[in-house]
């Protein structure tokens, strides 16, 4: 029996020498979400994989929100955002003028749209290995055959050497196994709406659904602050709200809302600016 | 339709420049007429250019019909200028064309004999004086103007005060007049520039292997390299061809963001080159010549090299990395986003190559800091029609479908007005015509928090009786 527990030990030793990602601890970044970070032990590690799951209709918040990680973890470094020409005719074009409006700056942005998956996958490790970029963020649509564990173990491997992090942003996929760092689902939320029932800020709704070494399944309302550049906490509950609140623009098949129902004051400034 | 060149028979026959075609068809039924092209012969006139090469690096091009050589230095190569001039007459009219030459001694001059024969004259000075003042190619109004003074020949205007014609017929005159008779002189822009580095190496046997060329061309970038740092230089744009002993020649061309002369990091570059290319460098019966030329070269600071000790500069920038993926995949398919001055959504930005120099820009922050975004981070182009049920045609939406799915709206801000550029407009043509309609834009929500952008295609009642709806992009 101690023989045995001495092999495995000595195993252990022998494959954590091999696996140099669970060796080295990463530097974090902090996305502005209290509880998220806790979680995260301090925040999105550099140098690390992540991959963010969201669904054909959820488009613009998974984008949105991998764009917002990807400018916490660029630090003012430039930005490659990777995709396929399919991708960009399908999902539309990065547009400058809404980024700039969101306070991620497009001028440290790059865009490389590639012709097709293979060429992308090694454009993105090709890019991983260069220290000097910010982030990278790789867009695949659909299931994507081609990235399998080698080739996401490969970009982990790339990424961990540079010390690049690697936002693998996946619309319309299905989670398999991989070598990243952390997994995320996303989808759209309802935003807190200002005064005259007009969307407001983005809200995303996020289920941490793999962590390496670290507890998962944990669910989170994000909510992005563009004053401030990162991530905030969302109102209470949203769906509370929702039901106040949401109704006068079109509340077709919802229950009409209380009278006397009480508008809650908005907690942030943006929202009291425009009422004042 | 018009005429707008002739031939010389059709000179003799009477026709002219500018003449109606009926015109000169009912002269002369037989007449051939092609339709006139000035790219295509623009496009002829630099080829033929380049084919000058063969006399003097220095040719230039004389738009519209002409081509400008300096033989100066030249000359005695083909036994002589009359000789040489010969020569090139021949070889053009071989290829079915008509040409005139004269030899001066300043380009203007060669110019302007060629335009007017003048008849034998003792000297070329002389036969210069002898040239009617058109040949000083003034605008029809100043030669006009010479002619009414009494002066009809450059002799007779050579033989004024330039003061006085200066004060009188204006500085051109002046400056054509003495350009023309050898007094100021005006630099020619030879079409062809020479390389900054040019290196050559040949073989004394057929080289069947590739690996072997490639070889030999990393030598050669390494002396290209040299040569660039002894300047302070450094390349932007490098060109290799593979000539193979069967004639044929394989053209390879890099470009870089940044200047470099490092040898490795270009050869890395014309590896990714080659593996880009759709058919295989293929030495078949062997490469008899490399040559490797430098285009354009930059300013580039010397580099210190790594010390015994030292830290070796590993790190490889962001510009090296862009420079190799736009070789591999397409110099344009590595973007950069440019904000354009304009209102109308997607042409407020422009994407363009990564590897294009460009100054640091700015974006506008079109809003205040804090309020939601009021522009999309993904953008449609084109726009996507959707079906949308609106309570009243004039305004906001209720419910759309798109992509086959039903949205139901339950937040909404707008219209945002964005009209068409109605300055473009032609004169004449109706309001929204040839400009485009005016686009409400509203920033909607669906019931599951998907934030879009969406527009009314014209204004109801005004503009169109059945506007259209399109989604233009995604909110985060």
């Amino acid at each position: 029996m101690i023989e045995s527990v001495n092999t495995l030990s000595a195993l252990r030793r022998r494959i954590a020498s091999l696996d140099s990602v669970a060796a080295t601890a990463a530097a974090r970044v902090a996305t502005g979400h209290v509880s998220l970070d806790q979680a995260l032990g301090g925040g999105l590690a550099c140098g690390r994989l992540h991959e963010l799951f969201g669904g054909v209709e959820d488009e613009g918040a998974a984008a949105g929100l991998a764009l917002g990680f990807a400018q916490l973890l660029a630090r003012d470094g430039p930005l490659l955002w990777l995709r396929t020409a399919v991708a960009e005719r399908a999902g539309g074009m990065v547009y400058g003028p809404g980024l700039a409006a969101l306070s991620m700056t497009p001028d440290h942005l790059l865009i490389g749209v590639m012709a097709g998956e293979a060429m992308l996958l090694r454009a993105a490790v090709d890019a991983l290995r260069c220290p000097a970029l910010g982030v990278l963020v790789i867009e695949l649509r659909g299931r994507a055959p081609l990235l399998d564990l080698t080739a996401s173990r490969r970009l982990a491997l790339a990424a961990e050497a540079s010390g690049v992090p690697a936002l693998m942003l996946r619309i319309g996929g299905e989670p398999r196994p991989s070598a990243a760092d952390t997994r995320w689902q996303v989808a759209a939320a309802p935003s807190r709406p200002l005064p005259g029932n007009a969307p407001g800020m983005s809200a995303f709704d996020l289920t941490l659904l793999r962590q390496r070494a670290g507890s998962d399944g944990l669910h989170w309302r994000l909510v992005w602050d563009n004053e401030r550049g990162r991530f905030g906490e969302a109102y209470g509950d949203g769906r509370d709200e929702r039901d106040d609140h949401g109704q006068k623009g079109g509340g077709g098949g919802r229950p009409a809302p209380l009278s006397g129902a009480v508008v809650p004051l908005p907690a942030d400034r943006s929202a009291a600016d425009r009422a004042a | 339709m018009r005429l707008a060149t002739l031939d010389a028979d059709a000179l003799a026959l009477g026709l002219t420049p500018g003449m109606t075609l009926a015109d000169a068809r009912a002269r002369e039924p037989d007449l051939r007429v092609f339709d006139a092209d000035p790219h295509v012969d623009q496009d002829w006139l630099e080829r033929l250019c380049d084919g000058c090469a063969r006399y003097t690096p220095i040719a230039a091009l004389d738009s519209p019909f002409g081509l400008i050589l300096d033989i100066t230095g030249c000359a005695h190569l083909w036994d002589g200028e009359e000789l040489l001039a010969r020569e090139a007459a021949d070889r053009l009219e071989r290829h079915g064309m008509r040409v005139r030459h004269a030899l001066a001694g300043t380009a203007e001059g060669a110019h302007a004999l060629c335009r007017f024969p003048v008849g034998a004259a003792a000297d070329e000075d002389a036969a210069l004086r002898r040239l009617p003042v058109e040949a000083l190619r003034l605008e029809e109004e100043s030669a006009l103007a010479l002619r009414r003074a009494g002066l009809r020949t450059v002799g007779d205007l050579a033989a004024r005060p330039a003061a006085v014609l200066a004060s009188r017929f204006g500085e051109e005159a002046v400056d054509a007049l003495q350009s023309l008779l050898g007094l100021g002189r005006r630099p020619l822009a030879p079409r062809r520039q020479r390389p900054a580095i040019r290196i050559e190496r040949r073989f004394a046997e057929p080289m069947g292997s590739t690996a072997f060329a490639l070889k030999t061309l990393e030598e050669m970038t390494a002396e290209a390299g040299e040569r660039l740092s002894e300047r302070g230089q450094g390349g932007r744009r490098f060109e290799a061809v593979f000539f193979r002993s069967d004639g044929l020649a394989f053209p390879l061309r890099v470009e870089t963001s940044l200047p470099v002369r490092d040898a490795p990091s270009i050869m890395r570059l014309v590896q990714e080159r080659i593996d880009a290319l759709s058919d295989p460098l293929d030495p078949g019966f062997g490469f008899d010549m490399l040559r490797l030329t430098v285009p354009q070269a930059e300013p580039m600071a010397p580099t210190q090299l790594a010390l015994e000790g030292g830290e070796a500069r590993k790190q490889e920038s962001v510009a090296a990395l862009v420079d190799r993926l736009s070789i591999r995949a397409g110099r344009t398919r590595i973007q950069r986003l440019e904000p354009r001055d304009s209102h109308i959504p997607e042409q407020a930005q422009l994407a363009l190559p990564a590897v294009d120099e460009r100054a640091p820009v700015n974006w506008p922050q079109r809003q205040e800091k804090g309020d939601p975004p009021m522009r999309p981070i993904h953008l449609f182009d084109p726009p996507q029609p959707i079906e949308v049920i609106a309570e009243v045609p004039d305004g906001p939406p209720h419910r759309f479908r798109w992509r086959r799915a039903s949205h139901e709206v339950t937040r909404y801000e707008g219209p945002e007005r964005i009209a068409p550029e109605w300055w473009k407009a032609k004169d004449g043509a109706l309001e929204g015509e040839s400009t485009g309609l005016t686009r409400d834009y509203y920033r909607i929500e669906d019931a599951r928090g998907r934030r879009y952008w969406i527009f009314r295609h014209g204004l109801y009642g005004t503009e169109t009786q059945h506007p259209v709806w399109y989604i233009h992009g995604l909110f985060a």
